[in-house]
């Protein structure tokens, strides 16, 4: 099962250490994990990627909640979240017409293109994982040169008026 | 506000906590500490190794149930203090560490005795703090002590680099501390108890599981009162040992691989667990699966992320044990409710009696069960026991009773060979009018024995019960059971001579031989003024039973022969 949680922590030093470690010691697996300060600077959050069964999950929040600098532990659902990742794709060009191809591709996934050259380009998508793995499987015969990806960011939708 | 050096404000903060003793060794990144502490009126214990000033600040706070506080310097001092820090965290023992670091410029410059205490201790402490300017240290002495003491406690390391202790600010002590994600105080769920209740109302076989949260939270007089008002039988981890009188009509001791066979067999039979502060740990319960099988659980603990992390429970009442169990005894009280005579009592009496007529004890003039009852005989019941690792805890855990609720202490979780002693030293240290004895065995004596020093000069006397097989014996046990006596790296070959020893370092060395030396040299080490090591020559061949192998269910308890 893959579960998306939102964790809102001090924004110090040491704390990405903390909770990786955490992860690592209880023997849990960090799917992707991403980190940014909120609109308080006091605070970054981390939304972490994982998977595992359900009893697992509620143990790795239990774990994340325990820590003393963590301020809030949320599991965030699917369907109600808003959930993205970032990949940048470097992409072979053997022909010349291979670039035209590559940017079509893109325009209909809406990415950005960068760096076009005779010998490769760079695209940006910003998605939902299940897209971003379609896009990859399209331009792959091309010859994928590299990929950089965030991990995922989220947020739960809807307003405090609505909770 | 007033303007002092680092090392002067911690002095301050200490004081201000009611710290009144420190243990510890200094060094060179933490001699402004000391030069504060020469200065200051809080007792200084030079402890001989940092690892057993650790366990003397562990002991300190197992018994009197405040944060014990110890002090080392950086790099290999601090290396040191680990295997106590994690022993602490095991044991969910409250306890401040103080290290001296290498100065705020020298981090990460691999100095002279710099060792990233903060990036090594992560997994075994409740938290860290390294400060990095001297205004920071009142407050964070206030959270550690706040952190380690409250919720469910352990070990907080303070990590200062010299300059910091140093330098000097205008400090500002604050009154109150607030940790944004930090919340200790969960009120149980009053609903969830008067489940509870019925539950165990409707249950033909009931039983209470005391773990070490009865023990951390004082909750003797609540739990006593439950299983008499509800006529339920109490087995207890080995960590909740003695959180219920061992001579209790209703007290069946502790389960587990080593637990009492009529404590286990019934255990097994039962078909409701309210299980109060205990973590489930797999020495306890035998395997998960098989334990919750036939059960429904209440599960009483003060760490949310205990619930549900080894066993599925019924019903979960997070919250202070004591708190939980008092409201739980006001409404058995409120509603009149008390539990007379029932089937399930007279099959646990049947079976309790039928295994301490029948169990087969150890065949020898010295055996542990004979050694073990003689001390009780003579040891006053408010004596403060600890125990080291091994065979001779196992044997404690069977045949030393602990009538008293709250005296018995040992390292349960991480099984830290050679902590009894210096615990010992710290319980004493806390408690100086109540008689402090270590029941130990020779190896695990043997890794903390220099505290013999600290016992003898400090003033701190404790009797060191050694149970001498000569060997490594639960290895030996193991080795014999397992591997098919391919016996190897056992043999002690009765080196050192403890009486010797004790001698050495001008305590007193008594050799018992028989069950009368044994009488009379605890009665002899009870009335003297410097520790006492008692040196019990045992039978190295006798195995600790009844016994459950590792990863097989409690029903599978391999009874002596």
């Amino acid at each position: 099962m893959w579960a998306i949680i939102s964790v809102l922590v001090e924004n110090k030093p040491g704390v990405l250490f903390k909770v990786t470690n955490l992860f690592r010691s209880r023997n849990f697996n960090i799917d992707s994990i991403s980190v940014g300060v909120t609109e308080n600077p006091e605070y970054s959050r981390m939304t972490i990627t994982t998977i595992g069964d359900e009893k697992q999950v509620t143990q790795i929040i239990k774990q994340l909640d325990k820590m003393i600098d963590t301020v809030e532990v949320m599991r965030l659902d699917e369907k109600m979240s808003v959930y993205r990742e970032l990949v940048l794709m470097k992409i072979k060009v053997s022909k010349p017409s291979d670039s035209m191809e590559i940017m079509n591709l893109a325009n209909a996934f809406g990415c950005k293109v960068h760096d076009v050259r005779r010998t490769s380009i760079i695209i940006e998508i910003t998605a939902t994982p299940d897209r971003i793995n379609s896009l990859e499987d399209l331009v792959k015969g091309y010859g994928i040169l590299e990929i950089a990806r965030t991990g995922i960011c989220a947020l739960p939708r809807g307003g405090l008026d609505e909770s | 506000m007033e303007k002092m050096s680092g090392a002067r404000a911690l002095m301050v903060a200490l004081e201000k906590e009611g710290v009144e003793l420190v243990f510890g060794l200094p060094g060179g990144a933490n001699l402004p500490i000391y030069d504060e502490l020469y200065k200051s009126n809080i007792r200084h214990i030079l402890a001989r190794h940092e690892q057993s000033a650790a366990h003397m600040a562990d002991g300190f706070g197992r018994v009197s149930r405040r944060p014990g506080v110890c002090f080392a310097t950086s790099g290999p001092g601090a290396t040191n203090l680990v295997t106590g820090i994690a022993t602490a965290q095991a044991d969910s023992a409250p306890m401040i560490a103080v290290t001296g670091q290498v100065p705020l410029k020298m981090i990460g410059k691999d100095a002279f005795q710099e060792s990233d205490i903060i990036g090594i201790s992560n997994p075994i402490v409740k938290y860290a703090f390294q400060p990095t300017s001297p205004t920071e240290i009142p407050e964070v002495v206030k959270k550690a002590f706040y952190i380690s003491s409250t919720g469910r406690p352990g070990p907080v390391l303070i990590d200062i680099p010299k300059d910091v202790q140093q330098n000097e600010a205008e400090m500002k002590f604050p009154d109150d501390i607030k940790i944004k994600g930090y919340h200790p105080w969960v009120d149980p769920d009053v609903t969830a108890i008067e489940r509870a209740i019925d539950m165990l109302l409707s249950a033909e076989r009931p039983m209470i599981l005391a773990g070490g949260g009865v023990i951390i939270s004082g909750a003797f007089a609540e739990l006593q009162s439950i299983a008499e008002l509800l006529m339920i039988p109490v087995v207890t981890t080995f960590k909740g040992k003695g959180s219920f009188p061992e001579n209790h009509p209703l007290s069946l001791g502790p389960i587990g691989m080593h637990g009492h066979a009529e404590a286990n067999k019934m255990m097994v039979e039962a078909d409701c667990v309210l299980a109060a502060g205990s973590r489930f740990s797999d020495r306890s319960v035998g395997t998960f699966e098989e334990f919750e099988k036939r059960l429904k659980i209440i599960h009483m603990d003060v760490d949310p992320a205990e619930i549900g992390k080894n066993q599925t429970t019924s019903v979960a009442v997070v919250g202070d044990v004591k708190t939980s169990l008092r409201i739980m005894v006001k409404m058995l009280i409120q509603k009149t409710i008390k539990r007379g005579d029932y089937p399930w009592l007279k099959r646990v009496n049947e079976t309790k009696e039928y295994y301490r007529e029948n169990l087969k004890l150890h065949n020898h003039p010295l055996g542990a069960a004979k050694v073990l009852r003689k001390l009780r005989e003579v040891l006053p019941h408010q004596s403060i026991v600890t125990t080291e690792v091994g065979q001779h805890q196992m044997w404690a855990s069977l045949f030393f009773d602990v009538i008293q609720p709250g005296t018995f202490f040992s390292s349960t979780g991480l099984g830290t060979m050679g902590w009894g002693f210096p615990a010992a030293i710290g319980a004493k240290a806390a408690k100086p009018g109540v008689p402090v004895l270590d029941i130990a065995g020779e190896g695990s004596f043997n890794m903390t024995e220099n505290s013999l020093a600290v016992s003898v000069l400090e003033n701190l006397p404790v009797i060191v019960f050694v149970m001498n097989n000569f060997s490594l014996g639960m290895v030996a046990q193991w080795q014999r059971t397992f591997y098919d006596r391919r016996m190897i790296g056992i043999d002690l070959k009765n080196c050192p001579d403890y009486v010797k020893i004790a001698e050495a370092y001008g305590a007193q060395g008594i050799r018992a031989e028989s069950l009368d030396d044994i009488g009379n040299a605890v009665k002899t080490a009870l009335k003297s003024d410097v520790a006492t090591v008692i040196d019990i020559p045992i039978d190295p061949e006798e195995d600790v039973l009844p016994f459950v192998a590792p990863g097989t269910p409690l029903k599978d308890m391999i009874l002596p022969s």
